[in-house]
């Protein structure tokens, strides 16, 4: 937190929990999928669901599927946004355990096919947190630089990842790491304090037991 | 940011340096920037606080149709120069209550800490500007100010409803309003942090109690409250009076009166005035439609 948490954001409101932090959560969702969103299952929790519709949680996370950002005055019609540019979106209830009152659940789609599953919560003055990404357990503010890596959950992935991390010059500033169960998929997520540079995802894909990684840089 | 609005003083003391350069200097120096982009961000919010107060929309309503048009009513009424309180306040309570519309009515404000608290600060350093012509750089020197007090609370308390009741969004803000006005009138950094604790004690204790969960009703009127003590509480600091109860113990009684509120009267929207018998038919009428 810093003192432009303090003055700021600039936002549409009214809510910064459930307005803009809905937004940012949709914004994450695009960028962690990596594509233009076709299709959006949305999912709302606890008191997204109670009180999303008079706060416009709804449009805000439709317009972060979009790509729109917290302060954008289009977040109120992102609905109509939405079927101008082809994004189906399909809005509903859903009780999730041992989640945060403002959560949601989202599952999106690209045109191209690719999927991604989401869960996140809004933490209160437009900050989030991913809680979940393809039913794997994870927890990171998506505010530094962080990259995400899916793996076979066997003995050397992750000193594979850190030490390429290491040999590019990017200090890991924190990392967790989660398991479905043992030997089968696991979860890196893993935030850093520079930016990675030009091919590092690339190779980092190549290496043995490693399935897919993302990166996420909100900047 | 600084934990300590005694240190924030002593530092600004030690160094022969005003309130806002300390604080300054602190953000600074935590981001790793150089003053002028500090600055330049600094005084972007402060813009974007001037131009959502002049996109204000009178025919609005929020979705819900619990608020709108009470700021055009407002302005009428202080244009016909009948306001108890004066040309000046009635423009203070004027914006005050278009910012927390426009915030109710999804249009682009700045938190400040909060959305739902997002009126007070500008209502109070706008309506300043316009009556006394200040510069827009003093004026983001007073957001700094603003910003330093906001961080102590946010470090020391909190700055959320959910946590600590209203007088952790529109206390806070009134307390960071009452600083930042304070010192556009020349008072030196104890007199800011004695004006921004006078202001928190008179609000502290406030309960959020938001009808149906939304950020409408009693949100948008409580940015009036919290503007008008601000301007009280400050003008109390440059008369020269001073909190008997030091700044950071003001602040440090806020988090434990916050602590002990009950659940429902902290966001919940379960008690106070969401409870009424009023407050729960608009609940119930929302729900259905
Ligand atoms: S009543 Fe609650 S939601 Fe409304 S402004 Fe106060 S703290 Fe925020």
């Amino acid at each position: 937190m810093n003192i432009l948490d303090i003055i700021g954001p600039v936002m549409v409101g009214p809510s910064s929990s459930h307005t803009a932090g809905a937004a940012r959560i949709g914004q994450v969702a695009l960028k962690l999928l990596g594509e233009e969103v076709r299709s959006a299952k949305i999912r709302l929790h606890g008191s997204f669901l109670a009180t999303g519709k008079g706060h416009g949680t709804d449009r805000a996370l439709v317009a972060g599927l979009l790509g729109l950002s917290v302060d954008d005055r289009r977040i109120p019609d992102s609905f109509w946004l939405a079927k101008e540019r082809g994004m189906d979106f399909e809005i509903s209830g859903i009780t999730l355990a041992d989640a945060h009152p403002n959560s949601v659940k989202l599952e999106v789609m690209s045109e191209s096919g690719r999927k991604l599953e989401l869960v996140a919560a809004s933490i209160g003055g437009g900050r989030i947190r991913i809680c979940e990404i393809d039913g794997l357990r994870a927890d990171f503010s998506a505010e530094a630089p962080t990259v995400v890596v899916f793996n076979q959950d066997r003995p050397g992935c992750i000193v594979k990842v850190t030490s390429r991390l290491g040999s590019a010059g990017v200090n890991i500033a924190t990392m967790q790491v989660y398991r479905d169960e043992r030997g089968g998929h696991a979860v890196m997520v893993i935030e850093v304090d520079q930016q990675l540079p030009e091919g590092c995802i690339g190779r980092l894909e190549q290496e043995e037991g490693i399935e897919k990684v993302i990166y996420l840089c909100m900047e | 940011m600084y934990q300590s609005l005694g240190e924030l003083c002593r530092k600004a003391e030690e160094e022969k340096k005003s309130f806002w350069e300390v604080v300054q200097a602190d953000d600074c120096r935590e981001r790793q920037i150089p003053e002028k982009t500090s600055f330049a961000q600094m005084k972007a919010m402060y813009l974007a606080m001037k131009e959502a107060d002049a996109s204000y929309d009178p025919k609005l309503y929020s979705r819900s149709g619990l608020t709108g048009r009470d700021g055009g009513k407002m302005q009428r009424y202080v244009d016909r120069e009948e306001t108890i309180c004066g040309p000046f306040l009635g423009r203070v309570m004027e914006k005050a209550l278009k910012m927390g519309e426009s915030n109710a009515c999804m249009k682009r404000i700045v938190a400040a800490p909060t959305a739902g608290a997002c009126g007070v600060v500008p209502a109070v350093l706008l309506a300043m500007q316009e009556t006394a012509g200040y510069s827009d750089e003093e004026m983001t020197q007073a957001l700094y100010v603003a910003a330093g007090i906001g961080g102590v609370i946010a470090s020391r308390a909190f700055i959320s409803g959910a946590q600590g009741g209203c007088q952790a969004e529109v206390g806070s803000a009134s307390s960071m309003a009452a600083g930042a006005a304070a010192f556009l009138r020349g008072a030196d950094a104890s007199a800011i942090a004695h004006g921004a604790a006078m202001a928190m004690k008179n609000l502290l204790g406030l309960v959020c109690d938001p009808v149906a969960g939304l950020v409408e009703v009693p949100c948008v009127k409580r940015n009036v409250a919290g503007a008008v003590v601000a301007l009280a509480a400050a003008d109390m600091a440059l008369a020269g009076i001073r909190s008997k109860i030091p700044p950071d113990e003001v602040i440090d009684a806020m988090r434990s009166v916050g602590q002990d509120m009950p659940v429902c009267v902290r966001e919940t929207g379960e008690g106070g005035l969401a409870a009424t018998p009023s407050g729960e038919r608009m609940k119930d009428y929302l729900t259905q439609g």
